[in-house]
Order: structure tokens, then sequence, then C-alpha cells
């Protein structure tokens, strides 16, 4: 009982995790058909800025909102300057995207040397707290309740408000909002903005659970991308339902096959796509 | 190939000794600069400094030309970088790599051309072992040699009777938690549980919460960032188990950013910043003042190996030329008295040196890893004959069998 | 005529290692080759199928483990094994193509990396086969008919003549009917299989051909390093394989020849000099991009058309 419990937690926490890392992977790859492959870089860098904002003395969610921002801004100016030109490239997305990966990955290792350095847990989220029987960290709790509040703000920013309809449009067909008007380039910097601001943010919630090393970036890539074709890209619900899937997918199959930590995530991965490719939740699949 | 030992014959017959002297030694080190083993590269190298900068850049009578080689923690690029190293730039000596998957992927090469390899960090078993290279020392332990004495002394002097081990799911982790289970259970301790982590896992929760809550301790084996990242998910769960560690897991280099979570870690390692010896104080003073760091496993290793460069160029008159005669001396090292402690090479190019069980302890506002027990004299065979140990196969994540384990 | 020329100057080009004083220069030169016979194999895929694959490293790994430990652990001797390693990873690709082309697109991508994933966690977790991290050694190059491989040079003029077969043979097939068909299906898929081609079936014998010259590749990987570990599976072996491919042009015959020249240049001669190579590979990349978004090849092409305008020669 006590096991099942525990890992059920764990499952929970680990999703809430990815959602935060893959949300915004999803949302500019549904968009804008661009797979941002320095997403796991923006995540480490996030960390990084967050690590940085700490140390000079500023609380922890301060810092997430310096992350945000950071990479926010990174990921707008790298829309505007380069990847707004290649819309429909596929290769010269694969190309631009894995450079900015390794420009961010070796100036990181110059900026912060390389040692792994944990991001301290806030003051009030430390130790662990009773759970239907069981002690759990506190902080990874309050890392679901925050992915449930992004999950709920994101669905509302696309479902309540002007922005959200017009990148729903965009993501149905993009020529239809076009001739109705919609400002896609700006919607394309806004949403990838967005996008970004969510990995940097993710990266320093993550922080006090994953810490920040060089190899991070690498590390997460493959997650956000399993994420993104199990949700079925651009699919919110999608997004958010194939990141818990994956937290207790990988928490369940560590615990109960250790044997087949190092393929548990993958091996399945096949087996569902071989059977569905167009992902397990995904209604607008590619 | 056959050109240039010509080539080589007729420049040493020509060139009077007094010349070649003149002349450098030129040292090949390779490191890592980029990629996820950055940090040890970089720690490597301000150990390596700190030694030559000691000797103002001057070994044995000669000037020292260091040719940094980046091999990015790949094998195959390290191979490139070895023998740029040595067609290239014609290196005297090597010191590196860091990796032992490293060491292995050039040890064939190293054994054709014959150059001289100090390892200021490699520690698998059977680079000294059951395949020794006649070219290789290692300035550092074997991966299991700290870990054999240290299973000894969890059963015998802190009584642990059933321990569980987690660890890093490669070949540094098998061969660490492998020593210290088949001593700790020869001196009557029962390892219960072993856990394997994948080296790219995301998340330990998982592991942490499948730890056995009744055992007295638990002993980790991690390298890299993985020993920080464990010991922090560890503590998160607020579990009370002991920790026992391996000498990575609770490095210098990674516990300088560590918290309480480190405190009481008890582990094992063939140094500690914290050695309270006049020749280790100068040194680690030193080597704050250069890089405001302690030095840990990367920095100690490669200042030593710059330590035996330099003993062993002082045997031979500094003539590193006379590759047989300079390796001859390399492997029949026995320093009295080093920052480390005594040592001497065995005959398989492996240190004969101290032990030490060290335990995380905060003193001057830092963590730093506080000796508890000193084991002089410590072969990578341990209290084990060496003949029967190698011919057993080398540890691994099945050998020796754990035969306590519990359901 | 000036084809005849072109043809000699490559030729040249490609025999003037050989003459280099250094052996290392040799070397960097083999390497070179080996890497522009992986990306060549790869382009069959990424630029003549439109399928772009982040696991092809498998196929350059899976056939170097198998050369070396069919070698060293099996007993063979180095014909038979370079042979099975051939034909053994082909037959893999087979099923993995049958596998990932349940799919196209994003979801192709996704299944060769995991199958790419699946297998480097099985290199390190099987260790008793593949000897986990610490990787197989004690692998010698052979020496068939007295020629002694070990040697740089006579090394390096083997990989030459590899090369050119995989070089020579992948333009055969490109420029056949086949070919035809199978850029075809890139960019018009429908239309093709309307015009009664079997759109899955190229597709798939485009990645057995991929996964071919990919362990053609691999056999030559075991030859040079004579060790293998699961670094060579990694994901990063096979994003360093597209991005050949695509910085030097992807779906032509040169491109990835001159991106696997950059990248190994790079990577193993300028990284001498420049500690932060990896940033600059990054910035060639994003240059690439900027300057010549369909890659090196064409974009040089399109410059020298433009500098000199269609009827002066």
């Amino acid at each position: 009982m006590r096991f099942w419990v525990i890992q059920s937690l764990n499952g929970l926490a680990l999703g809430g995790l990815l959602f935060l890392l893959s949300s915004g992977f999803s949302l500019i790859f549904g968009l804008m058909r661009v797979a941002n492959l320095s997403h796991g870089a923006y995540f480490m860098l996030g960390a990084y800025v967050g690590l940085s904002v700490l140390n000079a003395g500023y609380g922890f969610w301060t810092a997430v909102v310096a992350g945000a921002l950071t990479i926010a801004i990174l990921g707008g100016v790298i829309e505007r300057v380069l990847l707004r030109r290649l819309a429909g490239r596929t290769f010269s997305q694969v190309l631009v995207t894995l450079g900015i990966a390794f420009i961010i990955a070796d100036s990181s290792l110059l900026v912060w040397s390389g040692d792994p350095m944990p991001l301290p847990v806030p003051r009030g989220l430390m130790g662990a707290v009773p759970v239907f029987g069981v002690f759990f960290p506190k902080y990874r709790l309050a890392v679901v309740g925050i992915s449930i509040v992004t999950a709920v703000a994101l669905w509302a920013l696309l479902e309540r408000t002007r922005l959200g309809a017009m990148i729903r449009a965009g993501v149905d067909d993009m020529e239809m909002a076009r001739a109705l008007g919609i400002p896609v380039p700006r919607l394309f910097t806004a949403v990838f903005c967005l996008g970004a601001a969510l990995a940097g943010m993710g990266g320093v919630l993550g922080g006090p659970i994953l810490s920040v090393y060089p190899g991070l970036d690498m590390d997460m890539l493959p997650l956000a991308l399993i994420v993104l074709i199990l949700g079925g890209p651009g699919s919110l619900p999608g997004a958010f339902a194939g990141s818990f899937f994956i937290g207790f997918l990988y928490t369940f199959g560590q615990a109960l096959f250790p044997q087949l930590a190092y393929v548990i995530l993958f091996l399945p991965m096949v087996a569902a796509l071989v059977l569905r490719p167009k992902g397990l939740f995904g209604a607008r699949a590619a | 190939m056959s050109r240039h030992v010509f080539g080589l014959a007729v420049l040493l017959a020509v060139l009077p000794a007094r010349a070649a002297e003149k002349e450098p030694v030129r040292v090949g080190f390779l490191t890592v600069n980029s990629g996820a083993l950055a940090a040890g590269g970089r720690q490597m190298g301000e150990g390596l400094t700190l030694y030559l900068k000691e000797h103002g850049n001057k070994l044995a009578g000669r000037s020292i030309e260091v040719v940094t080689l980046d091999t990015a923690g790949q094998p195959a690029t390290t191979r490139t970088r070895t023998q740029e190293a040595v067609e290239r730039y014609k290196v005297h000596v090597i010191i590196g790599p860091l990796a032992a998957f490293e060491a292995l992927a050039i040890n064939d090469y190293v054994k054709q051309v014959k150059v001289p390899v100090i390892s200021p960090s490699a520690a698998a078993e059977d680079l000294t072992q059951r395949s020794p290279n006649p070219w290789f020392v290692r300035a550092v332990g074997s991966s299991a040699q700290p870990n054999q004495p240290f299973g000894e002394y969890a059963a015998k002097t802190l009584k642990y009777k059933r321990i569980a081990t987690i660890g890093d799911d490669f070949a540094f982790g098998h061969e660490t938690t492998a020593g210290f289970q088949r001593a700790f259970e020869d001196s009557g301790g029962k390892v219960v549980q072993k856990q394997w982590a994948p080296l790219n896992v995301a998340d330990y929760g998982s592991y942490v919460a499948g730890i056995k809550p009744d055992v007295d301790a638990i002993y980790a084996s991690f390298a890299g960032a993985n020993g920080l990242r464990f010991l922090r998910q560890y503590a998160e769960y607020g579990l009370k188990v002991p920790v026992l560690g391996n000498m990575t897991t609770v490095d210098e280099g990674i516990l300088k950013n560590m918290g309480d979570e480190a405190l009481g870690v008890v582990s094992c390692g063939w140094y500690s910043a914290a050695i309270d010896t006049p020749a280790n104080r100068k040194f680690v003073e030193a080597f704050r003042a250069a890089h405001s760091a302690d030095p840990g496993y990367y920095s100690a290793g490669a200042y030593t190996a710059a330590m035996f460069l330099d003993l062993a160029l002082q045997k031979v008159h500094g003539k590193v030329e006379d590759k047989d005669a300079f390796m001859k001396a390399l492997r029949s090292l026995d320093v009295q008295d080093s920052f480390r402690g005594p040592m001497r090479i065995d005959e398989r190019g492996n240190p004969v040196l101290t032990v030490y069980i060290r335990k995380v302890e905060r003193k001057d506002g830092r963590l730093q890893n506080t000796v508890v027990q000193t084991y002089p004299g410590v072969s990578q065979f341990w209290k084990y004959d060496p003949k029967t140990f190698l011919a057993q196969p080398v540890y691994s994540r099945d050998n020796p069998k754990a035969s306590n384990l519990e359901p | 005529m000036i084809r005849v020329l072109l043809v000699a100057a490559f030729s040249l080009l490609l025999l003037a290692p050989a003459l280099s004083p250094s052996d290392f220069y040799v070397n960097v030169a083999t390497q070179i080759l080996i890497a522009a016979i992986f990306a060549l194999s790869l382009n069959l895929l990424v630029g003549y199928g439109g399928l772009i694959s982040l696991g092809h490293a498998v196929y350059l790994g899976v056939s170097a483990y198998l050369t070396i430990w069919l070698v060293t652990r099996a007993g063979l001797s180095h014909l038979p094994a370079a042979v099975a390693a051939v034909v053994l990873t082909t037959a893999m690709s087979l099923l993995f193509g049958i596998l990932a082309l349940r799919a196209t697109g994003l979801g192709f991508l996704m299944i060769t990396l995991a199958l790419g994933q699946i297998l480097w966690g099985l290199a390190y977790r099987w260790v008793s086969v593949t000897g986990g991290d610490n990787g197989l050694s004690g692998f010698q190059r052979p020496q068939p008919f007295g020629i002694d491989l070990a040697s740089p040079r006579t090394f390096y003029l083997m990989t030459v003549a590899v090369f050119a077969c995989a070089f020579v043979l992948i333009a055969v097939l490109v420029r056949s009917t086949f070919g035809a068909g199978l850029r075809g299906v890139r960019d018009q898929p429908r239309r093709m299989q309307a015009l009664g081609w079997h759109v899955w079936m190229v597709r798939l014998v485009a990645f057995v051909a991929a996964g071919f010259w990919g362990a053609v590749a691999g056999v030559l990987y075991a030859y040079y390093n004579q060790f293998v570990s699961p670094h060579v599976l990694a994901l990063t072996n096979s994003a360093e394989a597209l991005l050949m491919v695509i910085a030097g042009g992807a779906g032509t015959l040169l491109g990835p020849v001159v991106g696997a020249v950059v990248v190994v240049m790079l990577k193993n001669v300028v990284s001498a000099y420049v500690t932060r190579w990896v940033m600059l590979l990054g910035l060639v990349f994003v240059a690439i991009v900027a300057f010549m978004p369909e890659g090196l090849v064409p974009g040089i092409d399109r410059l020298r058309r433009r500098r000199r305008p269609a009827g002066t020669t």
C-alpha cells in the first residue's frame, strides 16, 4: 500500500515537472510547426538564470519570474531574427535550433563553470508532509499544484481570450487564419515567447528537484519530444495527459522493472507509436 | 612507421645528449573542456597547473610544455586527440584522460606507440588488473580500492549489519559497489538490496521511495552531478537512514555546492582536502589561494600525476627521451611522504596508498570531509591474494554475487 | 570536359592527405571520409526521402559492435565478421524501417529516436555482451593480402576506396528511376501513389539502403577506432550526422561530404586552437542557416551562378 501511494505521488510530481517542460514545446510546435530543438537548452538556461538571481539575494519566486522573462526575451529575439524566415523549412529549423542549443550549452559552461549546482527549495516548502499515511516532499506537491495552475491558466488563455482564439484558429488552419486577417507574424512571436517563458519557468521550478548541470538540456529534450508525440502537437489537454502518463510510466516502470530502467520510457514509446502513429491522446496530430 | 623510427634513431644518434636536455619536456594533457564532464576537466587542469606553477614550470631541470587537448568526453575524439598529441606534437608523456572509457579507448593505441601515460582520474579496475598496460601508471586508486577497506569499516567499526546500495548503472558504480559489498559481506555484513539508476535518470524519487526503510545504512556510489542530485532528493523525502558513499558521491568538487543534506555522510577515498598533515595543509592552502575552492578527486589526481612525472623525471635526470628508463622509473616510484601519505606503484602500475574514511562536517562555514580513520598501505587487491583476485572476473553489477538480497 | 576535370580534381583531393608528412592529418582525413559515408547514408533518408531520422547512429554503432564482438569474442576472422556485421545490421534496419515507417514527419523522427535510445540503453546495460560503458577493445586491424592496415596511410587508402564505392553507388542509386521515385515520394506522395508507386515500399528500400551504408561506415569506424562503447549510439551522434547532412545540403550528393568536412575539422582540428569550439560549431550552423539556408553546397552553387550569369561560360 505504502509503495503504491508514494510511487503514485512520485509519478504525479514528475508528471507536473514534465508538463512545465513540454507545454511550451507543444504550443510552439502546434502553432508554428517548429520542432524547437533548443527547448532543453531553454529549460537549462532558465534554471541557470534563476540560480544567479537567487545567488544575488532575491527570493525564489523572483527567480522564477526572472527565468521566465529572460528566456521569453531570448526566444522572442531568436524567433524574430532567425526562425521567422524559415517557415516550412524543416531542415533549416533543425539546424538552427540545434545550433542555438550548442551555443547555449557551451556559453553556460563558460558562465556557470560546469559545476553541478542545486537550486534551494523555497523556505516555506522545505521538508516532507504526511499524505495518505506516507511522508512526501512538500515542494514536489507544490510542483504538481503549480503545473495544474499553469495548465488552467493556459487553458483559459486559449479558450477565453482573443489571443487564444487566434492561436486556436492558427493551429487548426493557418491559411484560414491568415485570410481572416489575424496578424500571423505577431502571433508567432507572441506564442514563441510564451513557449520559451514556460521552458524558462520550468527550468527554475525544476531546479530544486533536478539541480542544474551541463547535460541537463539533452536529458530533457527527449522527454519533451515524447510528451509532444504522445499528447499530440498543439493540444494542451494532450500535453497535460501525456505528461502525467509519462510521469507514471517512468516512475512505476523503474520501480517494478528495475532491469529495464534504461529503456523503460522508449520501449513502450515505440510500441505506442507503432500501434498509434498519431499519438495516444492527440486528436489534431500531424 | 619505419621511416619514423629511423628518423628518431638518427635524431638520437646525431644530437648530443646535452642538447636534448635543453628541449622542454612535452606533456599531452588530455582533458574535457566541453560537454557534461567539463567540470572534472577544469578541476584536473587546476591541479596540474598548480603543481607546475609551484615548481616554476621546471621539473628535473627541464622546462615543461603542456599541450592541452579537449576530448569532449567521447572515446572516438579521445583517440584522435591522443594521436594528435603523439603524432603532431610528439609529446613525451601523456597526463589524462578523464573517464575510464576514454582511457580504455586509447589503451591499445598507447601500447602500440609506447607512450607513457599517467592517469589522473580513470579508475577502471582492469586497466591495472586483468589487462595491464606496461605504459600506463595510475595516480589515483582503482575504483574499488578505497571501497574494500570501507566495507570492512562499515561492518567492524560502524557495526552495520544490513545495508542497501544504490548507484549509477555504469562500470564505475558497479566496481565501487562490488568492492564495498565484497569486503562488507566478508566481514559479516549483508547487502540486502541493490538498486541501479540509469546515468541520465530524470528523478531519483522512485528509487529513494524504494529503499528498504529498516536497513542500518545505505551505500551510495555516484559520480559527477549525480551524487549531489541524489543526496538532495534523499533529504527531501525526510529519510533518516545513515548514508555511506564512495569517494565521488561527496567529492570536494561538488561538496561546495551541497547543503545540510550532505552532513554526516561517511565515505571513503584515497584523498580528502581535510587530511591534517603539513604537506596536505600546504597543498590545500595553495590550491584555495589559486582557485578559491578545495581540491577534490580530479584536482588531487592531476596534481599527483604531475608529481609522479616530476619524481620519475628526477630519477632519470630529466632524460625523458629514454622511454624505457623513464617508464621503469615511473613504474617503480616509491614516495615516502606526499600530501596523500606514502605511495608506492605496484607491479601493475597502480599505487599502493593510504585510504581515508571521511565524514562530512561543517567547519568554518563550509563542508569538508573530515578524516575519521586511515588505512595505510592499501593495495588494489586489499587483503585478498592477487592471484585468486585476478582469477575471478572483474567486479561488475553481478559480481560478486549478492546472495543476501531480501525480496 | 569540365566533368572529367572535376572528377580528376576530386580524386587528387582524396589522395593528397596520403602525402601529408604527419600521420595526424592522414588520420583526420580518414575520419572525415568515414563520417562522410555515414552522412551520405543518412542523406538517402533525410535529403532524398524527406524523412528526418534522429537515430541513425544505431546502424553505425551496431555494425561497429558486431564487427568487434564477432572477432574478439566469437573468434571469427575479419572478413566474415565484417560481412556478417553489415548483413545483420542491414537486416536490423529492415525491421526498424518497418516499425518507423508506420509514421512520417514527427512520428518517424520520434520512433527512430526511441529505437536509438533503446539500443543505447542496451549497450550500457547488457554488460556481458557489450562490456557496458567500458566498451569492447583489444581489436586489431586486419591484414588482407599482406597489406598492413595498421599503417595510417594504407588504412586511409582503403577508406578512400570504400568511400569512392559508396559515393558512386549512392550517386547511381539517386539518379536511377528509383531515386526519381524517392524524390517524388518526398515531394508528392499522393501523386506518386496515383501514378502507381508503392510509397511505403519506396521509403522502406531507402531506409534499408541507408542502414546498409551506415553499417559499412560502422565497420570502418570499428577498424579505425579499434574500440566501441555506448557513446557511439548516443543521441548526440545521430544529431551530429543529421547536422552534417543539413549543413552541407540535404538532397545533394556533395552536401553530406562537405558537412562531414566542416564538422570533423571543427571537432578535431579547430578545437586545438579554439577552446569553445562547440560554441563555434553552433555559430557556424546558425550562420549557414542565416546566409545559405539550403546548405553549403547548394548555397555556394547559387552564389557562383549569381556572380557568373548563365550564358557567359
